[in-house]
Order: C-alpha cells, then structure tokens, then sequence
C-alpha cells in the first residue's frame, strides 16, 4: 500500500484577479493510494487539479512528481509526465468506437496506414487490465456513462500514467456502476498507481479511499487518514467549524404564523437528480434547503420551477394541481427562481441592466402589453436604490457589472414579478460582506410581506439565521426536516453528515 | 447486432437505396440495366464524385465549404486560359492550379481556425472572391485545343465489351484516395475526432490547428481536380462550371449518411450518395418526361429524411442512457 | 448634444456609413454627373436613384435576415424562397388570377410557409440552422422549376408590375416600400418589448427561458418573418423584370443579406441587432456594385470587393484582432 511519495505539491498558490484561489496548499499522494480530496464550493480542489494538470500555471510552490520536478504549462505536459485526469464530463468522442478512443492520436500503423486489427487488440488488452469485457468496437456514445469513464480509466493507463485523478467520477453513476468503479481503483491501487479521489459523497470516501486531504477557501485544512477521522469531524473541516460550539438558535423561532400553502409537492423524482421527495411551503415561511454539494438541493429548485422534467410527482400551487412544465408556466403561476449559476442561467450579458431587471416581468406580462418606459425606469431606479446596487447608470451592459451586483439585479428581476414563491439558490455566493446583509435583510422582509422563500445554501449559518424551517438532503434524497429550537447549526450538521454515529 | 453493423446503419440504408432505385429503374426502362449506364455514373458525375470527396472529409471535422463550385470554376476557365492563350503545357497549368486552390484552402482554414470565423461565412466569401475571379479571367467558354487533351479524352481502359474512360478512372481512383485517408491514417481519424468533440480532441492532445487548414487545403485541391476533370469532360474551360457543385456535393454527402454537425460518416456513404445522385439524373434521362428540377426536389427531400434520421437517431441515443 | 454625438460615434452604424460616404466621393471623382438626379413625369430618375431602387431587394432581405441572426441563426434558403414566390406570382396570374391582393397573398403566403417550416425544424426539431435552412436551398429552386415548368414565364399583370417597376411620390415604389417596412419593423420591435425578447433569447437562450420567454415560439416567429421578406422580395424581383425565372432568381442573395447584416453591425453569434445598421449595410453593398459599374467591371465580377469586404469586416470584428489592437478599438461595437 503506500509508499514513497509519488506525488507532491508544496506550497502552492495561485490567484486571479479580486480572489486567492490557493494559499500555500501542500498534497501528498502516495503510490498504491487512494486519496480523496475534499472541499465544499470555493475550496479550489478544482483549482487545485488544473494546476496539476496544466491548465492553469502555479504563482508559487513546487510540485516533485517521483522525485523530479515537474513544469506542466500545458496539458500535454502533464500527460507525458504521467499525471491523467478522468472527468466527470468525459472527455472522449463519444462518435467513435472504444478502440479508437483509446487508441487515437498513437494508433499502431505500417507507414502511416493504421492498422485496425492491432487497434483493437491493443484496446482488448487495455481494457482487460481493467477486468473490463465491452466490446472494443462499441461507439463510445452508446454505452453508459460509467463504462464511457472505465473506457477514459483505459486510454490514461495506456497511456502510462503513475497518477490518476478522477474528478468526481460518480456523480452520475448507480450503486452498481459505484460499486464497479471502486472495484477497478483497487485493482489500479495494487498495481502501484496512485489515485486522486475527487468527490462530495462522504459515503464512498469511506467506502475507498485510505488517506483523506481537506481544503476551504484555498487553503490547506490537513490530511489524515480514512480511518482515523470521524464523520462529523470530516463534516466539520470541510465546513470550517467545530462540532463544540453551541450555536444560538434562530431569532425568529418564536413566530411560526403559517399561513395558507403556497407550493407543495409530493414524491418529486428525476433519474439521476433526486429520489422521491415531499415537500410544504406556506405564506411567510423561509424553507431553508441544506446539504452538501451534490446532495440535490439544485435539482430539486430546478424540478419545482419547471427546468426539468419530473420522472414522477406530483406539485400543487395555492392548493390546486398544475402541471408546471416549464419556466414559463412557472412564472405565470407567480414562482421565481433565482439561480445560482447567473452567468449561464441568469444574466443576458449584453443587454442593459434595466433591460436584464425587467425581462421576467415583461415575460409574465406577455410581448404585447409593453412595460411602459417610465414604469421600468420606476422599478429600476425602486430596486437600483433597495438593494444598493452600484452601476453607472441602468443602461450599461450587466456583464460590465461585478458579479455581486449581477446577481442583485437578477434578484431585482424577481422581485419585481412579485411572486408568490421564490426560490434563492446561493444568493450570497461571490458577494461581499455588506451584500449578503442586505440579502439577508431582504429576505426577513419578503416574509413579512407574505411572500414564501426557499433559501438554498451551502453555509449552515446562514440556513440557520434565515430560516423558519430546514429540510435536510443528502446524496439526493431528503433525510430530514428540523424546526424551532432544534433549528441550529449541529443539529444541520449531523444531518448533513449522516452515516452511522460510529465512524467506518 | 454488431456494434460495427450498426454504426454503418446509415451506409447501408443508403445503399440499399441505391440498389432499389436502380433495380426499380432497370425493370421500368428498356436499357437501364447495362454496363454503360453504371459507368456512365462514374463519368458523369466524375467532378461531383471528386468534390462530394473532399467535402466528406471537411465535414467529417464538422465545419463545410461553400467555394467548391467556385474553386472548380476558376480551376476551368484558368487552366483553359493558360493552354489557349499562353501556350502553356497542359501538364503545367493543372500544377498552377492545383498549387493555386492549395494555397487558396489554406487560407481559408486558416483564418477559419486562427480568427475563430464561422466556416460558412468565410468559404460563402470565398465562393464570391474566386467565382468573380473567374469570369474576371474570361465571361465566355474557352475551347482546348491541345494534343495531349485529345488523347486523355479517347483514352479509356477496356475490359472485354466495357470502355471505362479516364475521368471515370480518376473518379475511382479520388475515391479510394479518400477512402484510405478517411479511414487508414491518423490524419483522418484525427478529423472525425475534431467533429464529433472538439474539446475532448483538444484535451486529447491531437493537432487540431494543423487538421483544420489542411482538410481545407485537400478539399481545395479536390475541387481543384473537379475542375480539371471538367475541362476533360467538355474539352473546355467555363468560369460557369460548378455553379450549384457545393450544394449538391453537401447533399451527396449527407445522404451518404454523413453527420453535417460532424464526427460520424464513412466514405462508402459518400459512394452511394453519389451513386443516387447519378442514378436519379439518369432516371430523368431516360424518362423525359419530367423535368430535371425533379431532381432537385427529390434530393432536397432525401435531404430532409435523412437529417430527421440523424436527429432522431441522436435523441433516442440520448434517451437510452 | 455631445452625448448623443458620442452615442452615435461609438455606433457600429458609422462604419458602413462611412464607406458609402467614401465610394460616394470615388463615384463623383470617377464620374462626375453622380449625383445628378433627373425629373421626368413626375418621377426622379438618376444613379443613386438606381441605387436605392436596385438595393431595395437586398434591403427587405436583410430585415428578415437581422431578426433571424439576432436569435443566434441564419436562413440560406432566403434566394431559393425568392425564387418559389416569384413563380408562385407567375403561376397564379398565369392561371387567370386577376386580384392583385390574391396573388400578392398567394405569394406572401408562400413564403411565410417556408419560413415556418424552416422555423419548425429548428425551434421545435432542435436541428442546426444552417442545417435546416439549407435543404430549402437546395430543394427552393427544383419546387420552383415545377411551378414554372422550367420556363421563364413571361408576367403580364399592370398591377403586378407597378409592384417593381412603379412610382410613389415621385421615388420608386420598391425603396418606398423598404422603407415603410423599416419603419413598420423599428416600431414593432422597440415600441412593443418583441425587439428584447428577440435580443434577449439571441443573447442567452437558456437565461432566456429561465426568466419565463417562449423562446421556441420566438425563434419560429423570426424565420417566418424572414420567410415573408423574401416572399415580398421575390414578388419584387418578378415585377422588375416582368417574369419568373426560377433558376435566377434570388441567386446569392442570402449572402448579399448576410452581408448586410454583419457589416451593419449585428453579431453573427446572435443578441443586439441594429435595423439601421443593416439598412446602410444593404445599401453600402450596392454602392459598391453600382461603383463597379461604372469602374466599367463586368457584374460577373462584382462580387469580387464584396467578398473582400465582408472577409475585412469578419477579421476586423474577430476577438484575436481586437486583441492585437486593443485599446484602438475600444469604441467598437460589442459583438
């Protein structure tokens, strides 16, 4: 099992402009190991692996690959080098067959005519080091998306590679195909190779790997062995707090005046997105919906708005059924969705910022009943002062804007529908101190004014200060609703961690 | 079903096709069924055959050239120019002209590739540029008159009753040139890579750049010789020639079973579209009496079918996952 | 004042002006008696005249065509679609149809048909534009051999014919007609809130939707538009020279209006459009041509600058030279 370090990075910094994205961050990885790298959102463990890989070049620190040292500027590099990377996106041509994916670019020739026989001998071979039995002439598009990342696992190998990085390999694969791919890490594991495990599911981390290696914010958190670390301490580091402190309780626990249900839904399910879940949300309440990365917190925002289509469920708006099958349905039955990705889900970038603030009004309104332009001047000007946001004026582009106040002009396009639901979904991300407050103080009022809120949130304070009530995901199920006086950060927490209260 | 078998779907559809539209033909008309008509395919649609070729592979690495018939154009009344009007060997001017469209693709894709342009809209500007280039050269047809134009043009290869004549061979010949380098060398592998996910072949390490200019430099080539093959076949040179050629070269291609978004096709299916293509003109040939633009609305329908297969194809693909 | 005077510096709309102004000053140099514009029974008649009447075309097209882009699109198969509606005109009035308001709706409908099927497979179908636009291209010229049985059918309709060739104020009744259509448009898209839900779905199509548009409906809308701008375009073509012409008519227009388009201003990737800018592009294009006639080049090779410009203009608007140049072309559109 392990041995000599195959693989280390001292030191390593990296920034961009406005933000640090690694501070002086250390990693080990050792021949024969699995070891997997942990982090909620802006942690850099992708960050972290582009550096390693060549995409990104270091501003500081050393990276020793068995010993030498190693420069990679651009992926090529590492690749020669040894360093493969497997992503979750899988970065083959799904239109040619496995044997030519795995061959392509070195396909065995006389002359340079290639040679198709040896081709998929040399692809048969490379699967078999696997334990892999698909047929080498399959279009890679055809099979599933776990076998597509084993045949990916088969072109690194073959092409020598001494570390693997899997980046988050199973997001999108069943108990089954799991089961198969860590069956294949262990097979690498005791052929010498070191495995760099890229990952948010907690359960797998202890089902695999042998040393753990946690970041936040860019900086080193420790490594530790599997073994030796307790879920809730895991949980704990990734999160940046310690399970001791009692946190104080929500302020507005007291009141709970529930008024008449908004939204509700009932055993919502989408392949691959989420398992079955039920869910309330009345007039004045702030549902907070917390989880780990990956836990399905998104994809249930998506599902309720009409993004996606559900599997099964079934939803009802102010107590009738609907059937909600897209955004636009979504809007004209009084929801908002404030998304979280605002650069491709949410920004028009060329388009002026009065323009951006008013698009899903005049949506909801239809082509024809034309906002007039000094009604959309009033609301600009309404919202502009609310939410303090800073631009020039409302005609300049929004992508001119910093992505803080982006995102607060898309809140302002929300809530100038004046829903009767909206759904947050990281309002805070990316937004300076004084911001968050003024989203945080924001969304006191809307419950006040009567107007229902999910709130989605990686940082458990923040679910904790703004909630009436939380529901809990985990690996894409619900696993618990906690209200009232049992709204605090450890209760969130051990939800979050979930597992047995023994660690494995 | 064999994985192998199945990717060749497309093909075979297109084949078997083929084969009924020209069994169907041979029943209904009195000659049909002859060795001079199936070589008559290859000779009269010699300078599609070579374009439809050379647009397989651009295709293949999913971008698409509009200036062929342009290219063909100028190559004509260039060449005819050269031997008529300054008594150039014949042997001589195709050389200038293959050098000229080589260079005239690189530039082509390289701008395409170095200033990221959309390919339609640079080979569009393209078709203009050349085909204003040409009847700049000459508004009128150009007649050769050269010995070695004489004999290319008797020349043919017999076997027992059939005369096979030069372009048909060339027509044979480009094919399997293009055959080889779409399916035995890296070059054309690495060019179904770039279509079917550029960014994937980007991380794969392959050399995308270079692909790119030089699939456009070999489809300019290609056009190149579609236009000296014109020459041979009218004996003359026409800056008109190939008005049209790029439309039905796309169509040849796509009904081959060819992706137009790229990463998926084999030349074969660029075989048998041309040989559909052939067989339709010929039907209304034989026929008179339907128009020719028949043909147009039948290819134009094919056209239509086999880019909802595609599309079909790819969505039941999406959802088998 | 001066904002406005800077507004419209910045303004990609100063570039293609600027190049009439340039081939207006060459023409005069080469020909002086440019500009002399004559009046004959009440109609104005002269070389920008010319202009103006000959652009006509090339400007309705590029209307459709601006729309169409601005959803992140292209049609090719506007030429093809000239050509059916020409032969459609010829066909109803070669059947005994006398109404001029049933043949202009005959054709019109004709085209706004394509447009919709056109509209269908992309929005709906999710096939590629270019794609779905070009089997039109290639199949436009056969339907339209059908229906003129592969001659040019001669048009004989006084109606029909004031269509291309008429009078209206004195300025010919095409440019008028452009121009009113301009008009029509700029009002419909900025008065109502349809020219930002195009921009809007061009610009981000998944934001687009996101936010509550129908964008499938939108995009549809656009290529029937664009559809039924071809379909007025080819009526025109068919009045002018008084007859149908299958094989060419419409012949590379839709690269005349892409070109339009693009030096006008509008980004080929789809988002902001600029109605005047494509308008000065339209006429722009045929300042160049009508230079060429009197540079004496034969028209076959016309296209020659054209294609030279349109190639300019796409390496000038290209990031890698906005690079190279950086501040330089800091006032320059953002596309």
């Amino acid at each position: 099992m392990s041995a000599a370090p195959l693989l280390t990075l001292r030191g390593i910094g990296k920034r961009f402009p406005g933000v640090i994205a690694l501070d002086g961050v250390d990693f080990t990885v050792r021949a024969g190991e699995i070891h997997a790298l942990l982090g909620e959102n802006g942690a850099g463990k992708s960050t972290l692996i582009k550096v390693l890989t060549g995409v990104y070049e270091a501003d500081a620190g050393e990276i020793k690959l068995a010993g030498q040292p190693l420069r990679a500027n651009i992926p090529a590099d590492a690749e020669r080098a040894g360093i493969s990377t497997v992503y979750q996106e899988v970065n083959l041509v799904p239109s040619l067959s496995v044997a030519e994916n795995i061959a392509l670019g070195r396909q065995p020739g006389r002359f340079g005519f290639l040679n198709w026989r040896a081709i998929r001998r040399h692809a048969r071979e490379a699967l078999a080091r696997l334990g892999l039995d698909c047929d080498p002439d399959a279009e890679l598009g055809s099979l599933s998306i776990a076998l597509q990342q084993m045949v990916a696992i088969a072109r690194a190998l073959d092409l020598k590679a001494r570390l693997l990085i899997l980046d988050e390999p199973t997001a999108s694969l069943d108990e089954k195909e799991v089961a198969d791919l860590f069956a294949v890490m262990r097979r690498l594991r005791e052929q010498g190779l070191g495995i760099v495990f890229v990952t948010h599911f907690l359960d797998q981390v202890y089902a695999v790997s042998d040393r753990i290696t946690v970041l936040r914010n860019g900086t080193l958190v420790g490594e530790y062995l599997t073994a030796e670390l307790p879920r809730l301490s895991l949980v704990g580091k990734m999160l940046g707090r310690d399970l001791a402190e009692p946190t104080p309780g929500l302020a507005n626990a007291a009141e709970n005046t529930a008024g008449a249900s908004v939204l509700s839904a009932r055993s919502l399910s989408r392949k691959g997105a989420l398992h079955s879940l039920d869910l309330d949300v009345r007039r004045g309440e702030v549902l907070g919906l917390a989880g780990l990365l990956g836990s399905g917190r998104t994809e249930t925002a998506r599902l309720l708005f009409g993004i996606d289509e559900r599997d099964s469920g079934e939803l009802r708006v102010k107590g009738a059924p609907v059937a909600l099958r897209s955004p636009r349905d979504a809007v004209r039955l009084g929801l908002a969705f404030c998304s979280e990705d605002r650069k491709s889900e949410g920004i028009l970038p060329n388009l002026s910022v009065r323009e951006n603030l008013i698009i899903a009004l005049q949506a909801k309104q239809g082509g024809w009943r034309t906002l007039a332009r000094s009604e959309q001047d009033r609301l600009c000007a309404h919202y502009i002062a609310a939410l303090r946001i800073k631009t020039a004026d409302a005609e300049v582009p929004i992508r001119t804007l910093s992505g803080g106040n982006q995102q607060k002009v898309l809140l302002a396009r929300w809530l100038a529908t004046q829903p009767a639901l909206i759904i947050l979904d990281e309002p805070t991300r990316g937004i300076d101190i004084g911001a968050k407050a003024e989203i945080e103080q924001l969304i006191g009022k809307l419950r006040t004014e009567g107007i229902a809120v999910i709130f989605i949130s990686s940082e458990i304070e923040e679910i904790v200060r703004n909630s009436t009530r939380a529901l809990v995901l985990r690996e894409r199920r619900p696993c618990g609703e906690i209200a009232g006086d049992k709204l605090n950060v450890n209760h969130l927490m051990k939800a979050m961690a979930g597992g047995h209260t023994k660690h494995e | 079903m064999k994985p192998t078998l199945q990717r060749r779907l497309p093909q075979l559809t297109t084949g078997a096709i083929f084969a009924a539209l020209f069994v169907t033909a041979g029943l209904m008309y009195e000659g049909f069924f002859s060795a001079r008509v199936a070589v008559n395919l290859f000779t009269d649609n010699a300078a599609l055959g070579l374009t439809a070729m050379g647009m397989t592979l651009v295709i293949f690495a999913g971008g698409i050239d509009l200036s062929v018939g342009a290219v063909a154009g100028f190559t004509s009344i260039f060449v005819a120019t050269l031997i008529e009007q300054h008594h150039v060997h014949p042997a001589l001017a195709a050389l200038a002209a293959l050098a000229l469209g080589g260079v005239f693709g690189a530039g082509m894709g390289a701008i395409i590739h170095w200033f990221r342009q959309p390919a339609f809209l640079i080979t569009l500007a393209g078709m203009f540029l050349l085909r204003g280039c040409a009847f700049w050269l000459n508004t009128e047809s150009v007649g050769i008159n050269h010995p070695l134009y004489e004999r290319m043009a008797d020349f043919a290869w017999e076997i027992g009753a059939v005369r096979i004549p030069l372009i048909a061979l060339v027509l044979a010949g480009g094919l399997i040139i293009g055959g080889i380098i779409a399916h035995y060398t890296r070059f054309g592998r690495n060019l179904l890579a770039l279509g079917g996910n550029e960014q994937s072949a980007l991380l794969m390490g392959l050399p995308i750049g270079s692909a790119k200019v030089w699939v456009y430099t070999f489809n300019s080539l290609c056009a190149t010789a579609a236009g000296l093959v014109g020459t041979l076949y009218t004996v003359s040179g026409n800056p008109s020639t190939g008005i049209g050629l790029e439309l039905d070269a796309i169509a040849v291609v796509v009904i081959g079973g060819t992706v137009l978004t790229g990463g998926r096709g084999h030349m074969l299916g660029t075989v048998f579209g041309l040989l559909i293509f052939g067989t339709i003109q010929s039907i209304l040939l034989f026929d008179g009496r339907l128009s020719p633009w028949w043909s147009r609305i039948v290819v134009g329908v094919l056209l239509l079918a086999f880019i909802l297969l595609q599309r079909g194809l790819v969505r039941v693909a999406g959802k088998a996952k | 004042m001066t904002e406005r005077v800077r507004q419209f510096l910045r303004s990609p709309v100063l570039w293609p002006l600027a190049g009439i102004a340039l081939l207006l000053i060459a023409n005069l140099i080469l020909k002086p008696g440019f500009l002399n514009i004559t009046v004959l029974d009440g109609h104005l008649y002269g070389l920008p005249i010319d202009v103006l009447n000959r652009g006509a075309k090339t400007l309705i097209l590029a209307l459709g065509m601006t729309l169409v882009i601005a959803t992140g699109g292209v049609d090719l198969s506007v030429g093809s679609v000239v050509a059916i509606t020409g032969a459609v005109a010829a066909a109803l009035i070669g059947q005994g149809t006398d109404s001029l308001a049933l043949i202009v709706a005959g054709a019109l409908g004709a085209g706004a048909l394509a447009g919709l099927a056109n509209g269908l497979l992309v929005a709906r179908l999710g096939v590629q534009p270019i794609v779905a636009t070009l089997i039109l291209m290639v199949a436009g010229r056969g339907v339209a051999q059908v229906l003129t049985d592969g001659q040019v059918l001669i048009i004989k309709h006084p109606g029909f014919d004031f269509l291309g060739n008429g009078f209206v104020l004195g300025l010919p009744f095409t440019i008028v007609c452009a121009t009113l259509l301009y008009l029509a448009a700029h009002a419909a898209l900025r008065r109502t809130a349809g020219g930002m839900f195009i921009e809007a779905v061009g610009d981000n199509p998944e934001a687009s939707r996101f936010a509550g548009l129908a964008t499938a409906r939108i995009k549809i809308l656009v290529y029937v538009v664009c559809g039924f701008c071809a379909a007025i375009a080819g009526i025109m073509e068919a009045a002018n020279i008084g007859a149908a012409d299958a094989q060419r008519a419409g012949e590379n227009m839709e690269l005349d209006a892409i070109f339009a388009v693009v030096v006008g201003g509008t980004a080929l990737a789809g988002g902001r459009f600029l109605l005047l800018g494509s308008f000065v592009g339209a006429l722009l294009l045929q300042m160049l041509i009508t230079t060429m006639y009197n540079l004496g080049v034969p028209p076959a090779v016309a296209p020659v600058p054209k294609a030279l410009l349109i190639l300019t203009v796409c390496l000038l608007q290209s990031d890698r030279t906005r690079r190279w140049f950086g501040g330089l072309w800091r006032g320059k559109p953002a596309s």
